[in-house]
């Protein structure tokens, strides 16, 4: 049996208040902080997933986003080494599609049966970016889900899938745009999404000999709260009882990672015997019967959709979301003549995206970074390699500091922690509330992005409030 | 070991002002603190015979001294040390010196500071590698983690601890108002420096010092060269340098309330000075007060106060001029900014005049005995200088 083994998600703290964009509009929608983007809550939501999964077992890491941060780079490599997985694993990048994220769980799907991987982790992030104050922008929301796809231990079983294709212009993005386009409303929908999803769910059902009844919950990516009803109505289902919420009101469209953090919405409230339809949409459709076994009850213990959406902390400020967007330009502090080393970064890639640290073999001192000599016992290469990514950690001391980047997201944070097991770092702190920073406070590591510079995406850990 | 006390001898020295020199390059500054050295020890350029030139921020190699001096095919080192470079580079000096391959020796610290935004590039290769993960911040949040780990660790009330950094900010204001040099001459209160704006809490812009151009130089040579040349030379009883090897971030033993760079460069600084009770033998002290935090600290890496007992002598006024132990008797780093190589050495000028007793208004009544203190970098990887000078 190949199936879902384990999930996680990631909804960033920050939630943008629809007013702040438009008077009268409602609800809000989730916004990364200045330092995250899709690669940072791929990294997030698949290790909310691997919370008590040995990450030597992981074979794949698929990345599904259409909002990569390079044109030309892979993204799945920098979110497998921030999960600290095996470095003789298959890697790939599903991109430029909304069903990205579908893409990326039926080829995980597809290894795993076809016994060229044990186990895939499927993790699918996005940020779209609408043109300030359209409605395009209100919609969106930003966030990541993760799903494990393996043969053992199969919390949620696939039972069979289904896809078909569609080329139209309904929702895009030219390679030199910033902002997502759409066609006018109608088109897209009636020839777009409501076509193209009834056939495929409709295709599915024919094909497998399923009807709407035998469905516990339906989950339908939706380009907006009325369609998804309209399509769960239009294909004999109940949108009352049987239709996942679309949680427009709290997240927002999430475009490559809506499904599946649709999904694991789902998954949180199902049970052992549940049999649930996921459809996505986006040039085309895939679809897929799941079903939920006994194993479900023994990952619960995820932060989730429920746990990351119950943490929020709602910005009013539109001018804010601006500035984390570089939507806005403010000054920033002149460059100074440092630069950064393709091959320092290269070098110092497990100790600062793996947040890889050493501990002494002669005297156990934990350290970081990694040394040549023991800072305590001056034994001389003999460390072994010790994660610290998912260590809790306490704030020993820090400083706030008010005159650098004043309009980014002010004070600056800086903190000296000590994590639980040993090993000391001095790091950034961000998604923090500077009244709430103390010593002694609890913390854990975030992968996080560092201003841009010569063009180089630099990614680092910082530590925030432990998240509750 | 026969250590450097008594070997060395201090024959002249000069001091730019320290301010915003717009109209002066690196070279103006070292001509002009130079030429004054040389007035001062009656001595011409050509008779140096070896030279240090310390300098981050202004270009490489010793021939930045040599071209601006002119000086004719001799050895010149440029030396980088950070905050603590211009008292290293004084003590290359000293130790070629001693060292009896030559006999009249330059150290000259020099820098532009004000010609780069926000001071000095931060381009600061620790604890990574060029992959420029580190914070890149200025840096008064290194030395704000102290000021929040004092204040957590003795439970001190915000407030009480902000009077103290306070009243150690209106005393070296107060200093300064007596030196012709110093970037500020002007006085401030207690009130003034608590509600400044906060930089980095828990430090405030007046519990920071500023950031200025200036030059400072040294002519050194033997005592027996230095008798032959005037009375009132100064002696060097110690000379000690540390540099942290990253234990702060690498040990969680470290406590973020004292230096060890500190402590240990006072500790081989007193050996090598024989001094034994440094609150009672030490007249008076220049320390390195980049924020008031740091030299609230260094009060104790010094053994000027019990470790965590800094703030009584504060209140109790004991490092005022009139105090039993002046310390920045010239306003400090707090009047005078902080041109990183010349700091050090702008730090002995005042020593050598109050052991001399030409340091007017400001002269402090007992000289004997000065010791000067820097100490720069991060967490972990400071680097601390310590020196002591005596009179003949």
């Amino acid at each position: 049996m190949v199936g879902i083994t384990s999930y996680g998600a990631y909804v960033p703290l920050y939630r943008l208040s629809r007013e702040a964009i438009a008077k009268g509009a409602r609800g809000e929608r989730a916004i990364c902080s200045f330092d995250e983007d899709s690669i940072t809550m791929a990294v997030a939501a698949a290790s909310d997933c691997l919370n008590g999964i040995d990450r030597e077992t992981v074979d794949g890491l698929y990345l599904a986003t259409t909002t990569s941060p390079y044109k030309e780079k892979l993204g799945a490599t920098t979110v497998a080494m921030g999960v600290d997985l095996r470095q003789d694993i298959i890697t790939a990048d599903f991109a430029h599609s909304l069903r990205a994220g579908t893409a990326a769980l039926r080829s995980a799907i597809d290894a795993v049966k076809a016994g060229s991987a044990k186990r895939v982790m499927v993790a699918a992030a996005d940020c779209r970016l609408g043109t300030p104050g359209s409605a395009l922008e209100q919609n969106f929301g930003d966030g990541a889900g993760a799903l494990l796809i393996g043969d053992s231990d199969v919390a949620v079983a696939v039972e069979a899938s289904y896809s078909v294709y569609s080329e139209i212009l309904d929702v895009w993005r030219a390679d030199d745009d910033t902002f997502v386009r759409s066609w006018e409303d109608r088109f897209a929908a009636t020839r777009g999404y409501l076509e193209v999803v009834r056939e495929a769910v409709s295709g599915l059902m024919q094909k497998f000999g399923f009807s709407p009844s035998d469905f516990a919950k339906v989950v339908f990516y939706a380009p907006d709260a009325r369609r998804g009803v309209d399509l769960a109505r239009s294909l004999g289902f109940d949108a009352k009882t049987q239709l996942q919420a679309p949680l427009f009101d709290v997240l927002g469209n999430t475009g490559a990672a809506f499904p599946l953090m649709l999904l694991i919405a789902a998954l949180e409230e199902a049970k052992a015997g549940d049999r649930i339809l996921l459809a996505s949409y986006g040039n085309g459709s895939d679809a897929f019967v799941l079903q939920v076994t006994e194993q479900i009850e023994k990952i619960r213990d995820r932060r989730g959709m429920k746990g990351h959406l119950a943490s929020k902390k709602v910005v009013d400020d539109y001018k804010q979301y601006l500035i984390w967007r570089g939507l806005l330009p403010i000054e920033l502090r002149k460059e100074t003549v440092s630069f950064l080393s393709a091959p320092a970064a290269w070098r110092e890639r497990d100790a600062n995206i793996r947040l890889q640290g050493v501990k002494c073999q002669a005297c156990g001192t934990v350290q970081y970074p990694p040394q040549r000599v023991c800072t305590k016992c001056h034994a001389k290469d003999q460390f072994e390699p010790y994660r610290l990514s998912d260590k809790k950690a306490n704030i020993f001391t820090f400083a706030m500091d008010y005159i650098t980047f004043p309009l980014l997201d002010q004070p600056i944070v800086t903190t000296t922690i000590d994590f639980e097991g040993g090993g000391r770092m001095q790091c950034y702190m961000t998604d923090r509330e500077p009244e709430q920073v103390r010593c002694g406070l609890p913390v854990e590591m975030s992968f996080r992005k560092l201003p841009m510079k010569d063009g180089i995406h630099n990614y680092f850990w910082k530590s925030i409030p432990v998240r509750t | 070991m026969k250590g450097i006390k008594d070997r060395v001898a201090i024959v002249g020295m000069g001091c730019t002002q320290f301010g915003e020199l717009w109209d002066k390059n690196h070279r103006d500054l070292v001509v002009d603190a130079c030429y004054e050295a040389f007035e001062d020890a009656g001595i011409e350029p050509k008779d140096i015979q070896m030279a240090w030139y310390g300098s981050r921020e202004t270009g490489f190699t010793g021939t930045q001294l040599a071209s601006a001096l002119k000086l004719e095919y001799i050895p010149v080192s440029r030396v980088e040390n950070f905050c603590a470079g211009g008292t290293d580079t004084f003590r290359n000096a000293c130790y070629a010196v001693a060292s009896g391959v030559c006999d009249i020796a330059l150290a000259v610290g020099v820098e532009k500071c004000k010609d780069h935004s926000g001071g000095f590039n931060l381009d600061i290769l620790e604890p990574f590698d060029r992959s420029m993960v580190e914070w890149d911040l200025p840096p008064s949040s290194q030395f704000a983690q102290l000021a929040t780990r004092y204040m957590y660790h003795y439970g001190w009330k915000y407030e009480e601890l902000k009077r103290i950094f306070a009243m150690i900010d209106v005393k070296n204001h107060h200093n300064g108002t007596m030196s012709p040099n110093a970037q500020f001459r002007r006085e401030i209160t207690v009130e003034q420096a608590m509600n400044a704006p906060i930089i980095s809490y828990p430090l405030g812009l007046l519990d920071a010092c500023g950031v200025s151009d200036g030059s400072a130089a040294a002519i050194v040579t033997t005592p027996e060269i230095a008798k032959s040349m005037r009375k009132d030379y100064i002696l060097v009883k110690a000379m000690a340098l540390t540099n942290g090897a990253g234990q702060a971030i690498l040990q969680p033993e470290y406590d973020f309330i004292h230096f060890p760079e500190a402590v240990a460069a006072a500790q081989s600084a007193y050996k090598e000075a024989g001094i034994t009770n440094p609150r009672q033998e030490i007249d008076l002290a220049e320390v390195h007060d980049c924020f008031a935090i740091t030299e609230l600290i260094t009060y104790e890496d010094l053994g000027f106060s019990p470790r965590g007992k800094g703030p009584e002598d504060v209140e109790a006024g004991s490092f005022t001029l009139t105090g039993n132990l002046p310390v920045n008797s010239d306003g400090g780093l707090k009047c005078f900014g902080h041109p990183l190589s010349a700091s050090g050495l702008r730090m002995i000028y005042e020593i050598y005049h109050q052991l001399q007793g030409k340091a007017g208004p400001r002269q402090v009544k007992k000289a004997d005995i000065g010791l000067t203190h820097n100490i720069g970098g991060i967490c972990g990887f400071f680097n601390c200088t310590v020196a002591v000078f005596g009179k003949p």
